[in-house]
């Protein structure tokens, strides 16, 4: 009995520390995913507005049916991208689909009975809300990523993220478009 | 550099201190009061125990219902989205920027005067509200806007919040209790002593005159703990506004166009114009870099903001 006791404690010891570490490394990823739901919520609810924006833009007077037909079928890629692409393949799908609506935005602009029209502003308001949402959760993402990698790949986790199926995870990487620093024309 | 982690424990330590200092100058208070009108220590005990069991429950109310009497003084009314496309972006620049600084989304409240301010309150990110008046709304445009809800989101991440409404709660108690003693000293006390029952009592002489300067002093004392503890938090909550916004020309512009408004916002009182974005009370803006400022001069902080994105700080602007 004697002699049983100090190892006892050391194995009861290395058992919390197991504990603890096991879920740390549970509670990092449950937040990559929930920070990676949270994005899916938000890109969808973008997909939803969309349709109306256009519809609600559709009507005026001259407006150029190009820049609605590449919204439409942005919106579709994306939708699609979504549902079975890989994660490369949605950034890049949703990236487009960025960019195609600030080209809509920029022609809004230049109709004042659509600057007046309640309906469209807010549409737009919700939108350029909606996108601006998605990079702010883009970036908590990338924080959720970098610690639940760190609780991976360093010790005590190291030893137990192999073990149990901990593998690391990729961050979201700013598509090049957006990473190109904008000209600057000084004439 | 401190983490906001670190200046939110803070902050909950200041805030326990400023329960226990409130709730001893209280007793102090109380007890001196008893033992004036009384002149015995031993009978002045029941009014060392209602006092503590007073400054007890004013903790309580503070702490529960603190933050729905200082939106109710101030007349803030909860945010409609619905009701336009101002309130729709405000509720809007609320959600996101709640989402970047990872905090629960406050309560919004729409304050219906015309003077440009705004405040937070709440006793913790859970329990948080945003109140901005509705010439903000009018007035700013979508950056602007996300600059300040960006500084008032930081006082909410900071644990600013539950200090300030503790002491616009506690204080705001204090100060009016303290009054009312004042006013018995002179008038109640003064009969009683020359009723001459108990004859010339040193000992209870000696208490009237404590517990007026006691009466006297704690207001002031209190004054002094609010007012210097807010001028670096406004700072601070600056630069980490802008840190959620990464956008200090949009709280710099907004700042600029709080400096500009003359209007003095009638529901701020004394107790609570620390809360502000801005001092809401105008005739103190001219001695703001002075010893009694709750709120650092506009244009100084409007200069660390360009310091913060390089630009040239702008000449000492004259501010009313």
């Amino acid at each position: 009995m004697e002699t049983l006791l100090p190892i006892l404690i050391v194995v009861g010891i290395l058992a919390l520390v197991a504990i603890s570490a096991y879920n740390g490394l549970v509670t990092g990823r449950n937040r990559v995913d929930e920070a990676l739901g949270q994005i899916q919520v938000q890109l969808k609810r973008r997909y939803d507005l969309i349709p109306n924006l256009v519809e609600a833009v559709k009507g005026q007077q001259g407006f150029e049916k190009g820049v609605l037909e590449s919204v439409t079928r942005a919106r579709a890629a994306a939708v699609s991208a979504g549902e079975s692409g890989s994660a490369a393949d949605q950034a890049k799908a949703e990236n487009l689909l960025t960019g195609s609506l600030r080209t809509l935005f920029a022609n809004v602009e230049a109709y004042p009975t659509l600057r007046s029209n309640e309906n469209v502003m807010q549409l737009q308001e919700q939108l350029a809300s909606t996108e601006n949402q998605i990079g702010f959760s883009r970036q908590h993402y990338n924080a959720s990523v970098l610690s639940y990698n760190n609780s991976v790949q360093s010790f005590p986790g190291v030893i137990f993220a192999r073990a149990f199926g901990f593998a690391v995870r990729d961050f979201f990487d700013a598509p090049d478009a957006e990473e190109a620093a904008p000209q600057v024309k000084l004439s | 550099m401190a983490t906001f982690y670190d200046l939110a424990a803070e902050n909950r330590r200041r805030s326990l201190l400023l329960v226990l200092i409130v709730v001893a100058i209280l007793v102090a208070l109380a007890t001196s009061a008893g033992i004036a009108l009384t002149g015995t220590v031993d009978s002045a005990l029941p009014f060392t125990g209602v006092s503590f069991l007073l400054g007890f429950l004013l903790t309580l109310g503070a702490w529960f219902g603190g933050d729905r009497a200082v939106l109710a003084a101030a007349g803030a009314k909860p945010l409609d989205p619905q009701a336009g496309l101002e309130e729709q972006q405000l509720d809007n620049i609320v959600t996101e920027l709640s989402l970047a600084a990872n905090l629960p989304k406050p309560k919004v409240y729409v304050i219906d005067d015309t003077a440009l301010n705004a405040f937070a309150t709440g006793r913790d990110p859970a329990h948080a509200s945003v109140a901005v008046t509705r010439g903000l709304m009018a007035k700013l445009d979508r950056e602007e806007m996300g600059g300040v809800i960006g500084h008032e989101l930081s006082h909410v991440r900071n644990f600013d919040i539950r200090y300030g409404l503790l002491v616009a709660a506690l204080v705001g108690s204090l100060a009016l209790l303290s009054d009312l003693i004042l006013r018995y000293a002179f008038w109640g006390g003064g009969r009683r002593r020359s009723d001459d029952r108990e004859g010339g009592n040193a000992l209870q002489a000696l208490f009237v005159v404590l517990a007026i300067v006691l009466a006297v002093l704690a207001p002031i004392a209190a004054r002094m703990v609010q007012l210097a503890v807010s001028r670096q938090r406004e700072y601070l909550a600056d630069a980490s506004g802008v840190e959620l916004t990464r956008n200090p020309e949009g709280l710099e512009r907004a700042l600029a166009k709080l400096a500009g408004d003359k209007e003095v916002l009638e529901v701020a009182t004394k107790a609570t114009a620390h809360l502000y974005m801005v001092n809401p009370v105008k005739r103190f803006e001219a001695r703001a870099a002075g010893f009694l400022a709750t709120h650092p001069p506009i244009s100084d902080r409007i200069n660390r903001l360009r310091a913060l994105r390089g630009a040239r700080p702008l000449a000492a602007a004259s501010e009313s």
